[in-house]
């Protein structure tokens, strides 16, 4: 019986097994959206350890390179899920390299 | 089984120990203190084999039983008062996480002005978050309402949370003849209690998730038709318990002389004691006056209030609280009732009794008197307010 709860359907008590929120799709609150520049970012990855959403995750396929200590270092870009970012904008205010800007999320 | 002398509280609390919680979480709050100190106590002495969570408030205390219950316990509070207030915001989460906590409700005014005394308004102002709410009488029915409680709440047509309304004090602190429900025969009705779901490290999942407002109004309406179908729950499990304990402490109503009743009062907790004593007098003078004293107060008992009331001439509703700015509380539900009924007959409030005053027989008496008249009230009425005692009310 508890294998089939998910909040598609209600059940007693409203209750839902792990994951059930990923239903709801929150990114619609979004009125702010990170530009993750790929300017100067490190790969330090506080942007996706503060993400309350855990929404923020490393796209290897898609590389930056940057230089440090004179060397040329390639290093995985970073990307959101515009389904659940809500655009609270704590992986900018974070960001120890000044890589992510928030902008307006206008269509 | 022997009846015994007890204070209604410890009464309740060994009723209580009976029903074998396997968690008891409670905070002091006079008058309430004796049920959870005697409870400790019977834990301690290991005749309850229970967890006792020493909180650090009511909200605490709710909190514990909201997580053992979720957790697939028995779980049990008690509280009166402010600590109900505090208690709020977790009883609306038990009601929607329907988790079948039963708790005992003090009854004790709530603040401001302070005062520990009994009247119904703790009780009456969470009305709304759909805790089933009995009331009773004298300590036996305190005792054996909360065995029915456990029953009622655990039932799966039901699964909500009950609570047992005791006037503070006056059954509190009260020594009566008791005869507690007797173990064997609690355990057999009873039974054990098995979660429909309940919180496992192996098999993790939420309780009360989140809602948009596509899902939220049906996951509000369960709770309300949960609490719906527990009018017939509580009156099939009263039945049974008549039937194995020999005492009607359950239903819906008592009818006090009220069948041919022509002015009918109605009231709720051990206040009927009194009027009962005024209905005896009148109806030794040929009057015919009667009670309907309500134990279930929610879910209201709509059907069973308009068989009982349909044949008087008039009706005064004697309550312990008010809504203030509006009138009474369960007043304009029994007018509700009469109305959708198609019923015109008379109904008074009277508000009485709030933060412990005392009314005598002839405060009743008083109120029949009136009410027999069948004159259509102006205004719920304050009774026998002391204009004398108030200041300036515009200073």
């Amino acid at each position: 019986m508890s294998s089939k709860l998910s909040m598609d359907k209600l059940s007693i008590g409203c209750v839902a097994l792990p994951g059930g929120s990923l239903v709801y799709k929150t990114g619609a609150w979004r009125t702010m959206r990170p530009v993750f520049k790929h300017a100067t970012c490190n790969g330090c990855r506080a942007c996706e350890m503060v993400c309350p959403e855990g929404c923020v995750f490393e796209n290897p396929a898609e590389k930056h390179t940057i230089e440090q200590g004179g060397k040329k270092r390639e290093i995985a870009n970073r990307d959101y899920d515009p389904d659940f970012c809500k655009g609270c904008g704590m992986c900018a205010a974070e960001c120890p390299v000044d890589d992510i800007d928030m902008v307006p999320e206008v269509k | 089984m022997a009846r015994e002398i007890l204070e209604g509280a410890m009464a309740v609390a060994h009723a209580v120990a009976r029903c074998r919680p396997e968690v008891v979480a409670a905070y002091p709050i006079t008058p309430q203190t004796h049920i959870s100190e005697e409870l400790s106590t019977i834990v301690a002495d290991g005749e309850l084999a229970a967890e006792f969570v020493k909180v650090e408030s009511e909200f605490g205390a709710a909190s514990v039983v909201l997580g053992a219950s979720a957790a697939g316990a028995r779980a049990y509070t008690a509280t009166s008062s402010q600590g109900l207030m505090l208690m709020a915001e977790v009883l609306w989460n038990l009601a929607g996480m329907r988790l079948p906590v039963v708790l005992a409700c003090a009854n004790r005014s709530v603040s401001a002005p302070l005062s520990i005394w009994c009247d119904h308004q703790d009780a009456e102002s969470i009305r709304d978050c759909g805790v089933i709410q009995i009331y009773a009488e004298d300590a036996q029915e305190a005792c054996d309402q909360h065995v029915i409680a456990f029953k009622v709440a655990e039932d799966r047509r039901v699964l909500l949370p009950v609570m047992v309304n005791l006037d503070g004090f006056l059954l509190t602190h009260v020594f009566e003849p008791v005869e507690l429900p007797d173990q064997a025969l609690t355990d057999k009705f009873l039974g054990k209690y098995e979660a429909l779901y309940k919180l496992d490290v192996d098999n993790p999942m939420s309780f009360g998730c989140f809602t948009e407002p596509d899902k939220c109004m049906e996951g509000r309406w369960m709770i309300h038709d949960a609490a719906l179908r527990s009018l017939g729950v509580i009156e099939e499990v009263s039945a049974a318990f008549a039937k194995t304990f020999g005492r009607a402490s359950g239903g819906h109503l008592e009818e006090y002389k009220s069948k041919d009743a022509e002015t009918i009062l109605i009231a709720k907790g051990s206040i009927s004691g009194t009027i009962k004593d005024v209905v005896d007098a009148w109806r030794e003078k040929g009057r015919k006056v009667g009670l309907v004293r309500l134990k279930t107060f929610r879910p209201f008992p709509r059907a069973a209030l308009l068989a009982a009331l349909k044949g008087a001439k008039q009706i005064g509703v004697i309550e312990k609280g008010g809504s203030f700015g509006a009138g009474g509380i369960m007043t304009p539900e029994i007018k509700e009732v009469l109305y959708d009924a198609g019923l015109r007959i008379p109904v008074s409030g009277f508000c009485v009794q709030l933060g412990g005053r005392e009314i005598a027989a002839d405060g009743i008496a008083e109120i029949v008197e009136r009410v027999s008249k069948g004159e259509r009230q102006k205004a719920y009425e304050y009774f026998r307010l002391k204009q004398s005692l108030l200041p300036d009310l515009v200073p």
